[in-house]
């Protein structure tokens, strides 16, 4: 037995979502992570309503990811104190991973981005990774949409070195690694191509000194080189969370990047063949590969997707009832 | 040999520990304690002193004089102590992050009453280390706390020779959950950060430097298994004697002594049959005065109805004559030590000093104690360590009698009373401090408090001993929230870790255990996405053990927890719930101040628009209190007596499914 999912007015939810309203916010959030088949109905219309009438590259969406124990929260804090002081309203989806045994997870994360509480213009959920295969669950993409529809700073912020890495470089329009210093991983990941190439690197704890300075140098040397999708060159930046050194100089590395996107107008052809590739998720877990297969594989769904002009509901629905109708 | 002849042993210092609503009210209990036959006083602080802030602070709501006696200023420090001569008293403060501050007002209450300080006798606790792990009345970051502590340390070595500087609590890491090898391992960890911390900050002379480890003294806990405890002890002596030996070079053996204070255990005390606390204390206190060599300077000991909430004064007099009825009826101070030569007692100590020498070896590895409790190491050591002792009493292997076992009782007369046994908090005493407060501030020559304030916050920056410019602070009318703010500015806050990403070590499914993860997860697909529950600690109380086992065992039921550590404003916690979407708001609170904060944290919830988000709490709540809770729409009140956490995790599934409309689980 289900119990019925709350009715809730797409059209009043995505224009209080627009608004900032925290309340609306939240249950927007609640929605997307809904996974019964009424909410996925309201869910979709709720998208729908947040795309109507928007260009579509609206706010800067930021994936932040690196080791465990790099400081990532506390360099996301401290971007956060900045992006606050430039009047930018910013909203965080913390992915933290959850227990294989239980479903159970502990999410800690909002302890280290600590920030006013008074403070209107932040808003941070947290997520469990849910398994998935290591990588980020299917809800992060679509939530942080309704998370853009409201702030001009959207991070995602993950543990990884692996699929979680890979997925979360695949939704957001700039990826920042955050590298530990003494720690080789990264570099030797980097150079191996294990790694996706993040647009902006950045080694926190430069307080540490002279072993922090050394994997800055490690870091350039193995890129060094013109990041894949298109003329970016890859910085490679030094901060320290704690003693608040170079947040800025990062702050503004980031946005250089997004601008850069814009002006290129890439951006929107990025975030369009993110949504292609989100949809091809979902239909796969509904539908199975076999499914996909009926729609011609996966080169062809997604080069179809990234040509239309459709919203993201209705090429949902439209895949569906083909795929519907031939079963 | 008749009774007169036998030389016997002088007593220890008893204290009680003790302080509450006012300067005014604790000074007139302290001044009955000492009528009564009481040698010392130990200090109760309430949480707004120990954590830096004014009494009307809103962060102070509902906590002033709750734990301990509010002091703001110099004029509560004098209404604490008056007609009590400070050069005749030995006095214990339990103060930590604040501990210069308090020690700088005593000193200029002794020089208001003509006493030189230079004479003052007593203990600050001041170790800021253990609250990072246990009890969170920290405030600063570790190097700036540690940096405060070698301060007062180096300050009275050279002016108040007779000051025990500070207690190395290993108390509070038993409290926490620590196995005594663990007390061992990481209070003498914790002693050697502290003094090579002095002896790198050059404030002493190298031949001096011996005087420094000769002050150093402990706080030490007594458990139950009072013989085990007793070894504990022996143990503490021999490895400090070799420390300070080998590690510090003290040729004096009378400064490498293991001096000590305790508290007997108040982590066993139970809620239920409240009487047997009694003989549970006092097996205890054997456990700190059977061995001659290894016998406690200083004894206070816990009310029997601590569990249930505060003492009253008869009940703390109970504590008082027990101590008095070994010390004076018994003949144990007659006798040399009863242990020398046991190869039983022997045995056991080395066992105890090895596993505390490789566990000190590896926090060593580290970097020592600072870098192992900054990683988190420490905290989950513990946490690891209080996980095991909770399933152990849950599935019966550890008795507890009267909780676990042999519950049957008859209707204790105890506890039968109007006041239900326990002293009801005086709830005019905040509005009074306040008010008392306020008129203290505009009463000041503003000018000398902002230069004091000044010349304490050159020194912070500067790196000059903290104390003179505190005392002069004191003497200038600053309040303790002035004091406070001008080193949070200069040092920064600090959240600790939580310790509870934990492994899921040995959590082989219980039957009970798979049923609750069961019920987790079904409720989790009937509405939609998986369970999430936060747990919130609001106010200033820092005893976070419940919270973190709640979360620990939530996790691994299947719920999404969302934790944020200690010291949480109502907002923060309304705010957190609503952002996370969660399906239920879990508090815990242990100060006493459980009724304001949940009317504050429902006033939040329901100006935010999630006024309908259900509420629990769990906490040492009197049955009083609990009742009015459910009556304002808190949904339950888990209290000590509640230790089957499969049931409370089953019990935590119906609240959420009743509430959002399914039927309950069986």
């Amino acid at each position: 037995m289900t119990q019925p999912a709350p009715n809730l007015d797409p059209v009043a939810l995505a224009a209080a979502v627009r608004r900032g309203e925290r309340a609306a916010l939240a249950r927007a959030l609640n929605l997307l992570d809904d996974r019964r088949g009424e909410s996925r109905l309201q869910a979709s219309l709720l998208l729908k309503q947040l795309q109507a009438g928007q260009a579509g590259d609206e706010g800067h969406l930021i994936g932040m990811t690196g080791p465990p124990g790099a400081g990532k929260s506390s360099l996301t804090a401290a971007l956060i104190g900045v992006w606050r002081r430039r009047g930018l309203r910013v909203g965080v989806l913390a992915v933290d991973p959850s227990s294989p045994v239980s479903g159970g997870a502990l999410l800690g994360d909002r302890l280290r981005m600590k920030t006013s509480a008074e403070d209107d213009g932040v808003f941070i959920r947290s997520l469990a990774c849910r398994g998935e295969f290591g990588g980020l669950s299917a809800e992060v993409w679509p939530m942080s949409l309704v998370m853009l529809a409201a702030f001009d700073v959207v991070m995602i912020e993950t543990v990884g070195v692996g699929q979680r890495e890979i997925d979360v470089s695949r939704m957001c329009d700039t990826t920042c690694f955050v590298a530990q210093p003494g720690s080789g991983d990264s570099v030797q990941f980097l150079k191996a191509g294990i790694l996706e190439v993040p647009h902006v690197l950045v080694v926190n704890k430069e307080d540490m000194g002279a072993v922090a300075r050394r994997t800055l140098s490690e870091l350039g040397t193995a890129l060094g080189r013109v990041h894949t999708d298109g003329d970016w060159e890859v910085p490679v930046l030094s901060a320290s969370a704690t003693a608040g050194t170079g947040i800025e100089a990062l702050a503004d590395t980031l946005a250089m990047h997004g601008k850069a996107l814009v002006e290129s107008k890439r951006l929107l052809e990025r975030r369009r063949g993110y949504r292609a590739q989100w949809l091809l998720k979902r239909l796969q877990e509904e539908f199975g590969s076999h499914g996909i297969d009926q729609l011609g594989g996966e080169q062809a769904v997604l080069q179809q997707l990234a040509a239309q002009d459709l919203s993201l509901f209705e090429q949902h629905q439209a895949l569906r009832q083909r795929l519907l109708a031939t079963h | 040999m008749s009774q007169d002849t036998v030389k016997r042993d002088r007593p220890w210092l008893m204290r009680t520990y003790s302080g509450h609503s006012s300067a005014k009210a604790s000074n007139e209990l302290y001044r009955m304690n000492l009528g009564k036959g009481q040698t010392g006083l130990s200090v109760a602080f309430d949480l707004p002193t120990q954590t830096g802030y004014d009494s009307d602070h809103p962060l102070a709501r509902g906590e002033v004089g709750k734990v301990g006696v509010p002091i703001d200023h110099i004029g509560d420090m004098e209404a604490l102590f008056d007609a009590i001569p400070l050069d005749k008293m030995n006095t214990s403060m339990t103060i930590n992050a604040t501990a210069p501050w308090l020690l700088a007002l005593y000193v200029a209450v002794a020089e208001r009453q003509g006493v030189d300080p230079s004479a003052l006798e007593g203990t600050t606790q001041n170790d800021v280390l253990k609250e990072y792990l246990s009890r969170g009345t920290y405030i600063f970051p570790p190097t700036p706390s540690v940096r405060l502590t070698t301060d007062l340390i180096a300050y009275t070595v050279e002016n108040i020779p007779r000051w025990n500087p500070t207690n190395i609590c290993s108390y509070h890491l038993q409290e926490a959950g620590a196995t005594p090898t663990q007390e061992l391992a990481y209070a003498l960890s914790t002693a050697i950060a502290i003094l090579d911390a002095v002896r790198d900050s050059g404030q002493i002379p190298p031949e001096r430097f011996a005087a420094v480890v000769g002050r150093i003294s402990f706080f030490v806990n007594a458990g139950i298994r009072f013989v085990e405890e007793t070894c504990k002890l022996r143990a503490f002596g021999a490895m400090w004697e070799k420390m300070a030996k080998e590690r510090y070079g003290v040729e004096d053996e009378k400064q490498r002594r293991f001096r000590y204070g305790v508290q007997v255990n108040s982590l066993g005390l139970t809620e239920s049959q409240p009487e047997n606390n009694v003989q549970r204390i006092v097996l205890e206190m054997l456990a700190v005065t059977l061995s001659k060599n290894a016998r406690a300077r200083a004894i206070q000991l816990p009310a029997w109805n601590e569990a249930l909430g505060l003492p009253r004064p008869w009940d703390q007099q109970w504590a008082l004559r027990m101590q008095q009825v070994l010390a004076l009826e018994t003949d144990l101070l007659e006798y040399g030590d009863l242990f020398d030569g046991s190869p039983v007692i022997e045995a056991k100590v080395q066992e105890l000093v090895a596993g505390a020498e490789a566990e000190m070896a590896r926090v060593a590895e580290q970097g020592g104690m600072v870098q192992a409790i900054e990683s988190g190491y420490v905290k989950r050591e513990l946490v690891v360590s209080h996980t095991r002792r909770m399933r152990d009493i849950e599935s019966g292997e550890l008795k507890i009698v009267g909780v676990n076992c042999y519950r049957e009782t008859a209707e204790s007369p105890l506890t039968a009373g109007a006041d239900a046994g326990i002293m009801k908090a005086d709830v005019q005493a905040e509005r009074d401090q306040i008010a008392a407060l306020q008129a203290f501030r505009a009463g000041r020559d503003q000018a000398v408090v902002a230069s004091a304030l000044e010349q304490l916050r050159a020194a912070a920056v500067g790196g000059a001993n903290i104390m003179p410019p505190s005392i002069a602070c004191a003497r200038a009318g600053v309040t303790t929230g002035e004091w406070s703010e001008v080193l949070r500015e200069v040092f920064g806050e600090y959240r600790a870790p939580t310790g509870i990403d934990i492994a899921l070590a040995g959590q082989a499914g219980s039957a009970a255990m798979d049923q609750v993860r069961a019920g987790v997860r079904r409720t989790g697909e009937e509405l939609g996405r998986p369970l999430r529950l936060l747990i919130g600690k609001p106010g200033l109380d820092g005893h976070s053990n419940g919270a973190e086992q709640i979360a620990v065992k939530g996790r691994d039921a299947g719920f999404e927890i969302v934790y944020e550590g200690i010291r949480l404003t109502p907002s923060q916690i309304a705010r957190a719930a609503q952002e996370e979407g969660v399906h239920l708001i879990g508090l815990s609170v242990l100060s006493g101040s459980h009724l304001e904060l949940v009317e504050d944290i429902q006033a939040e919830l329901k100006k935010i628009g999630a006024g309908d988000l259900p509420l629990i709490i769990g906490g040492i709540i009197p049955d009083d209190d609990a009742r009015q809770l459910l009556a304002g729409g808190v949904q339950a009140v888990f209290t000590p007596k509640d230790v089957d956490m499969n049931a409370i995790m089953a019990r935590l599934v119906n609240i959420i499914r009743l509430h959002n409309g399914l039927e309950e689980l069986a």
